[in-house]
């Protein structure tokens, strides 16, 4: 099967929710939209599902033309940001009441309810009800219903959002093993960068209710294409500088100055926008060519693995990760070291113009 | 300001608790130093609200005693006990203006009227209230609306401690660090105890300089988030904080390694000594940041195979495994991702001993 969304546009009232969306997903494919909140992701869901539909464009299922066709009639399946389930219905019968629906012969619906139930960790469960069980576990009841049914369209609408992070991290691990076995096409929502990376596959970068990039999702993530891109797949957010590149020079902020190296080398002289994410931002120096840039701390956000420290930069807010704990005080002055090699740099319209090299990363391990 | 001293708390729901698991609260003694920022931190059911709910006086405990500043507070309901408290969802007088909600607990009390305004223009000046004191609070955004909250309790200046329970559930996201570094700069500002909880890492770890990280009705480790991170004294607190969370090998000791099925790990010596003495089952555990992957044999390396590689954008992980067990590496971005067969250092100062659960120290 494959589902084609052709230039699809969605109207509310005088507002336009989506422009010109033009999408295409196969078979066994894991496709991951991501975008903050608002952005237009679950309209996009929703018009796919046959909940919505679209002001004009049109919606192809294996090509044909399924646009004004009622959800009922096609084979997908659904998980929202809420845990939805038949509140006074066992966590059985959740799970069984698609296969019900399809009238599927008792004894298979039993295998197939308990294989599912495994899978996600809910097979003692099976008796109780809803209410009974925590956040987590609903969801999961959630997503058990939404995979038993074999729909040939799965899609799931951040549905971690809502539970906290340990079972965040749990069922993301969790989930991408299923979706790999899955002969569906997997569409997930989120407005995390990472979760995104977790679940792999392609991705659509979606802000104000446009497509801005499509690829493979690590490398939308180490090439965004725009300065909104880049942004939608960082987090913490990416640091930008206003700069410019003169006589083989660039220069940064007020007084950063850096050698046109690297993979810069060949760009003209001009304003430019230069992104650098957090992660390749330290409190100590790593190469003698690292750039000093002088800041003040405004606050360390600290959750376990790293340290988010944020900091003043003339009027600039900054983000520094560092692994693990660090202490740094509100208020200190610090100076924070960037290696060259790490910015991605953008034309005056916000488009990509360089990236850094992954050849260092990319290649084997000594 | 106080200190707060839970003595020996023990609490249940039930009116005749038989087993173990009858109680919310197994044992909590425990001190909160005066003017002290301070996080409990622990996943939903873990009994964190319970001792919130007995520190400000909504629940008496079944057994125990609770004193402010030496004084047995134990049977004083929450407006006896000079605290304040701020909630999940804000509340506030949505008809009444900014001002008035802030000027609420003074007028209450008798101030002056000259008091309540000087009082009240001083904390909204702090908590970046001011241009909205004449608005209406119900049609305020939800981080201005928690900052109201906060501020009923700063305006008073007999407030033993500020209370807060997950405070930031219904702020957005990009307004939580701002709330996060208000909060900060207040506490070094007044000086007074806050006593904040939370499921939330990243809100206790940012938050306190103590977090008492609690799990099935217990308080498993107390410590600044340093100390949790590096060394955590309870396998759950070693799960729960981190990502991924440290990883735990079934062992055996024998001299001064630890034994993974074929594979031998050595310890530093004072831990290998210990171990040899404990009882229970044994594990060994290491955060995933701290262990090393390498392409070549080195000293003290084990041999492990790798299964899979995540790329997290900023960091990957690798898992491996060793001996038939999974364990997990978290590698910085920049560097290559091994293959196939790989060897595997753990460095000693990272490498702890768990008997039961429980830190061998």
């Amino acid at each position: 099967m494959s589902l084609v969304l052709e230039n699809i546009t969605k109207k509310v009232g005088r507002e336009t929710h989506l422009y010109n969306i033009n999408l295409e997903f196969e078979t066994g494919s894991r496709n991951v939209l991501l975008g903050h909140t608002l952005a237009g992701k679950t309209s996009l869901l929703r018009l796919m599902a046959g909940l919505d539909r679209p002001t004009s464009g049109r919606v192809l299922v294996s090509g044909e033309d399924v646009t004004g066709k009622s959800v009922r009639k096609r084979s997908v399946a659904m998980v929202y940001q809420q845990f939805i389930n038949y509140p006074s219905l066992t966590v059985y019968k959740n799970i069984a009441s698609p296969l019900k629906i399809a009238r599927v012969k008792k004894g298979e619906i039993d295998r197939r309810v308990r294989r599912t139930a495994e899978m996600l960790h809910i097979e003692e469960m099976l008796d109780r009800l809803p209410a009974e069980l925590s956040g987590g576990q609903q969801q999961r009841v959630a997503i058990a219903r939404a995979l038993i049914g074999d729909a040939e369209l799965l899609l799931l609408d951040e549905p971690l959002v809502n539970l906290d992070y340990k079972l965040r991290e749990e069922l993301r691990v969790e989930l991408h093993d299923i979706f790999e076995e899955r002969k569906a096409i997997v569409v997930y929502t989120t407005t995390e960068p990472t979760e995104a990376l977790m679940l792999g596959g392609n991705i659509a970068v979606i802000d104000e209710g446009r497509v801005l990039q499509t690829g493979l999702t690590p490398e939308v993530y180490h090439n965004p294409a725009t300065t909104k891109v880049a942004e939608v797949c960082s987090d913490p957010p990416i640091n930008f500088l206003k700069g410019t590149i003169k006589g083989g020079a660039v220069r940064m902020g007020w007084n950063i100055e850096m050698p046109l190296e690297h993979h810069m080398k060949s760009l003209m002289d001009g304003d430019y926008m230069f992104g650098v994410r957090s992660n390749h931002l330290s409190l100590s120096r790593n190469d003698k060519e690292d750039v000093e840039i002088p800041a003040k701390v405004e606050l360390a956000e600290i959750n376990g693995s790293e340290t988010f420290i944020h900091a003043d930069y003339d009027g600039l807010r900054l983000v520094v990760q560092e692994n693990g704990v660090r202490l740094v005080r509100i208020g200190a002055e610090i100076t924070i070291y960037v290696s060259p090699s790490s910015f991605f740099v953008y034309d005056e319209a916000g488009a990509l113009v360089a990236s850094p090299s992954r050849e260092a990363v990319e290649g084997k391990l000594t | 300001m106080a200190r707060i001293e839970l003595n020996e708390v023990v609490h249940s729901y039930l009116p005749k608790p038989k087993s173990e698991s009858d109680y919310a609260l197994k044992r909590i003694h425990n001190v909160w130093d005066d003017g002290g920022a301070c996080a409990l931190l622990g996943p939903s059911g873990c009994g964190k609200t319970t001792l919130l709910n007995i520190v400000s006086g909504l629940l008496t405990p079944s057994r125990g005693r609770v004193l402010y500043d030496g004084k047995d507070v134990t049977e004083l309901p929450p407006e006896k006990r000079n605290i304040a408290q701020v909630f999940q969802f804000p509340v506030l007088y949505d008809t009444m203006s900014v001002f008035n909600n802030l000027a609420f607990p003074l007028r209450n009390r008798g101030l002056s009227e000259i008091k309540v305004k000087e009082r009240v223009l001083e904390v909204a000046e702090i908590l970046d209230l001011t241009p909205f004191l004449n608005k209406r609070a119900e049609g305020l955004a939800a981080d201005a609306k928690q900052k109201i909250s906060l501020g009923r309790g700063l305006v008073r200046s007999d407030v033993a401690a500020i209370l807060f329970d997950e405070p930031l559930t219904v702020i957005d996201p990009q307004m939580k660090w701002y709330l996060r570094q208000k909060l900060k700069d207040i506490h070094e500002e007044f000086k007074l105890t806050f006593i904040y909880v939370t499921h939330d890492q990243v809100e206790a770890l940012t938050f306190a300089d103590q977090v008492a990280v609690m799990f099935e009705g217990e308080i498993v480790q107390i410590g600044s988030p340093q100390d949790l991170f590096e060394n955590p004294e309870h396998r759950f607190v070693g799960y729960f904080i981190g990502s991924p969370g440290m990883n735990f090998l079934e062992c055996t000791i024998e001299g001064n390694e630890a034994r993974v099925d074929g594979a031998g790990i050595v310890l530093d010596e004072e831990t290998a000594a210990k171990g040899r003495k404990a009882s229970g089952k044994l594990e060994l555990g290491i955060r995933p940041m701290y262990l090393e992957v390498h392409a070549r044999s080195g000293d003290g390396m084990v041999k492990a195979r790798v299964k899979g590689v995540e790329d997290l954008g900023s960091y990957r992980i690798v898992a491996l495994m060793l001996e038939g067990q999974t364990l997990k590496a978290r590698l910085p971005e920049d560097k290559p991702v091994p293959e196939g067969e790989v060897w595997l250092a753990f460095p000693p100062q990272w490498t702890k001993l768990f008997a039961d659960g429980r830190l061998i120290s």
